[in-house]
């Protein structure tokens, strides 16, 4: 059937929820949705929300370029990467409330968690521009070193225990990979370009610097699901020094950002940053419950 | 008509001239107990359309006949650009949009850093020239890349090898 507007056919569809369907991914099929034997219900879950709060929140902060950023095409660019993480997160909140088993959704995670139930990284969370916090070479910077990170970690996770995190994990690696093509050819061109480009870079990589070590310091969770990420540093750290290498730039010293109680992102523990996210990003589902587009 | 007829016929929401058999999201088609149960994958996680073929392809189904119909979503094996069919290419290239090459299985190991864009030999599809240049690897939707032809000076859509 056809239709003058694509979007008519969705008027009245029992699925058109908030965001825009969250009926079919309740019908994944091809892999086996129930909660695997072998791991621990509430260690998955709380694994789930890593991963997609990691996702969601660097994809709301890729948002906030739209109409920012210095040319059109990267207006599109940086669109089109938030919009596979959104994906990603979409579907890795939806597993983490089966894994939970209490009837929370995708939306009720994403929208109706506060501040101390996120568990992303605070690399996803940082401010690096457009406004405070950094320009297009920070965002550059932290994309470069967000996805390099990840597709470690998906590589990896394509064996994980639950098969349905292996499936969101193998496909979202495809993906991945194209925007850590993005943010590395960019860091390239500025890196060794002119002065200013490149002192911009690495005004860049020094300000995303300090957020590196947490995202090989394994919480609980991680350990007893056996994904440490410190397994894969030096496979990232070897990604890292070949783009570097190729854009004049030196890695800076690190100096890890200071933990609360030996606590960060994975344990709820976030920067001033991400109360002002989640402002923005929650408001109106919390103001207008139910609102539909 | 088949159910699976029906269903191979409805068109990609954001690639109109394609129907989602030539695009390679219907996975499968199966009707059981006066039941149609289709299956179709997304081409990336956040594709938008996700949501648009699930109706589209209720409403075809019901208004062929068919009141019980289950549409599911599809993860692994994960969507490739090499299950777009030859007619789909046929259509993609006559609507002005190049097609994607063939990739193959993926490799297996890290997945390899491009520092620069490799070179391939897209043709212009509005004159056929192989002088062509990416001009961003993100285009209107999440599947498409922008380039341009050097000897007829257009812009043209390709889908990206994914």
């Amino acid at each position: 059937m056809s239709f003058d507007n694509a979007y008519e056919s969705l008027i009245d569809q029992e699925d058109a929820h908030w965001a825009f369907g969250t009926g079919f991914t309740e019908s994944l099929a091809g892999v086996d949705r129930a909660v695997p034997a072998t791991a621990d219900r509430a260690d998955l879950f709380a694994y789930c929300l890593m991963l997609g709060d990691d996702a969601l929140v660097l994809s709301q902060r890729l948002a906030e370029w739209c109409s920012r950023a210095p040319e059109l095409e990267e207006d599109v660019a940086l669109a089109n990467i938030a919009l596979d993480l959104l994906g990603q997160a979409r579907l890795l909140l939806t597993r983490a409330g089966e894994v939970e088993g209490r009837g929370r959704d995708e939306d009720a995670l994403a929208y109706l968690r506060d501040e101390r139930e996120f568990r992303n990284v605070h690399l996803a969370e940082i401010e690096c521009g457009p406004l405070a916090g950094g320009d297009f070479a920070t965002t550059m910077a932290r994309l470069l070193v967000f996805s390099s990170w990840k597709i470690a970690q998906y590589q990896r996770l394509r064996a994980f225990v639950d098969p349905v995190v292996a499936a969101i994990a193998d496909k979202g690696l495809k993906e991945l990979a194209y925007h850590r093509d993005h943010a590395a050819q960019w860091v390239v061109r500025l890196g060794d370009g002119t002065d200013e480009s490149h002192a911009r870079m690495v005004a860049g990589v020094r300000r995303v610097w300090p957020y590196v070590d947490e995202l090989f310091t394994a919480d609980p969770v991680e350990q007893r699901l056996d994904v440490d990420p410190a397994a894969f540093r030096s496979e990232v750290d070897d990604v890292l020094a070949a783009v570097f290498a190729a854009a004049g730039l030196e890695r800076p010293d690190p100096v890890p950002a200071a933990r609360v109680n030996g606590r960060a992102g994975r344990a709820g523990v976030h920067t001033e940053a991400m109360g002002y996210l989640l402002a923005e990003m929650q408001h109106l589902h919390r103001s207008l419950p139910g609102a539909k587009w | 008509m088949t159910a699976r007829d029906v269903a191979a016929r409805v068109r990609d929401p954001e690639l109109p001239v394609l129907t989602l058999a030539d695009l390679g999201v219907l996975r499968d088609v199966r009707v059981a107990d006066g039941r149609v149960l289709v299956t179709i994958t997304p081409t990336y996680s956040g594709c938008p359309a996700v949501a648009e073929m699930g109706a589209d392809l209720r409403a075809s189904l019901h208004a062929a006949g068919y009141a019980d119909v289950e549409v599911r979503l599809s993860l692994t094996p994960a969507w490739t650009t090499d299950w777009i069919t030859e007619e789909g290419r046929r259509k993609l290239a006559e609507a002005g949009i190049a097609p994607p090459a063939r990739i193959g299985p993926r490799p297996a190991g890290p997945v390899p850093l491009t520092l620069t864009p490799p070179e391939r030999r897209v043709a212009c599809p509005r004159c056929g020239s192989h002088h062509t240049t990416e001009l961003s690897r993100f285009g209107s939707t999440a599947c498409k890349a922008l380039r341009r032809c050097a000897d007829c000076a257009e812009p043209f859509e390709h889908v990206k090898e994914i």
